[in-house]
């Protein structure tokens, strides 16, 4: 039973992030909303993470809210999905549960 | 599918109050159903009919207040939450003795129960929130 997990803090910030991806199961899906879409980024202390979690996860980042923050979809780690606010319904129609990492 | 909305943060005070009318809207545009949108805690602010932010900006309460009466929303505010903030409608102001409301038109007042049925009568229950 996929979940989907809905992240809105920057990993730099917050720990909730890091919560969601210690608790976070094979199969589920990962979308990076307001502040957490700086986690999607490349090259940090954190993509290492991010990363490794992929291996069995799928990860998401609300384009809008990348963009909104300066930052372009050519700095995304590999792999990660940009999606709209379309993309955000369908992740939630697609994985019976959801979880807000408030 | 239908949904209920949870919204914990006020307008211009977090982002997420800005996500779950954004993601309301997307989910109406592409036929989904919303049987609830919760307002708790701060969140009850988006619906006082009384903000007046600068003319180029965003008036978020209004926008709830259009949407739920193009797509017949029920738009629940927590009844201890908003006494709190001083949120009322014309009933509550009077059973308390105040002298004003505030409540903007498609918002009502009610109790934690409607969540509660919210989350059993739709498919999908999504929180926003700081």
């Amino acid at each position: 039973m996929a979940m989907l997990h809905i992240v809105n803090k920057s990993p730099f910030e917050k720990v909730t992030f890091d919560s969601c991806l210690g608790h976070a199961s094979a199969g589920d899906s990962i979308l990076m909303i307001e502040d957490a879409a700086v986690g999607a980024i490349d090259g940090t202390v954190f993509a290492d993470k991010l990363k490794a979690a992929m291996a069995d996860k799928s990860v998401y980042v609300l384009v809008g809210d990348l963009t909104a923050r300066g930052l372009s979809e050519d700095r995304l780690i590999d792999g990660v999905k940009a999606v709209d606010y379309a993309g955000f319904v369908d992740l939630t129609v697609d994985n019976e549960k959801t979880q807000s990492w408030l | 599918m239908k949904y209920t909305i949870m919204i914990n943060e006020g307008p211009y005070q977090h982002q997420s109050a800005d996500s779950a009318l954004q993601f309301t809207r997307a989910l109406l545009e592409k036929g989904h159903e919303v049987f609830r949108v919760f307002f708790y805690h701060d969140g009850v602010n988006n619906g006082t009919r009384l903000s007046v932010p600068p003319g180029d900006d965003r008036l978020i309460q209004k926008e709830w207040s259009e949407l739920a009466k193009e797509h017949e929303l029920d738009l629940v505010i927590c009844i201890a939450a908003a006494q709190r903030r001083g949120l009322m409608d014309a009933d509550e102001a009077k059973r308390q003795g105040l002298d004003a409301d505030n409540i903007i038109e498609g918002f009502r007042i009610s109790g934690l129960g409607q969540l509660i049925e919210g989350g059993i009568q739709s498919d999908r229950t999504i929180v926003f929130g700081d």
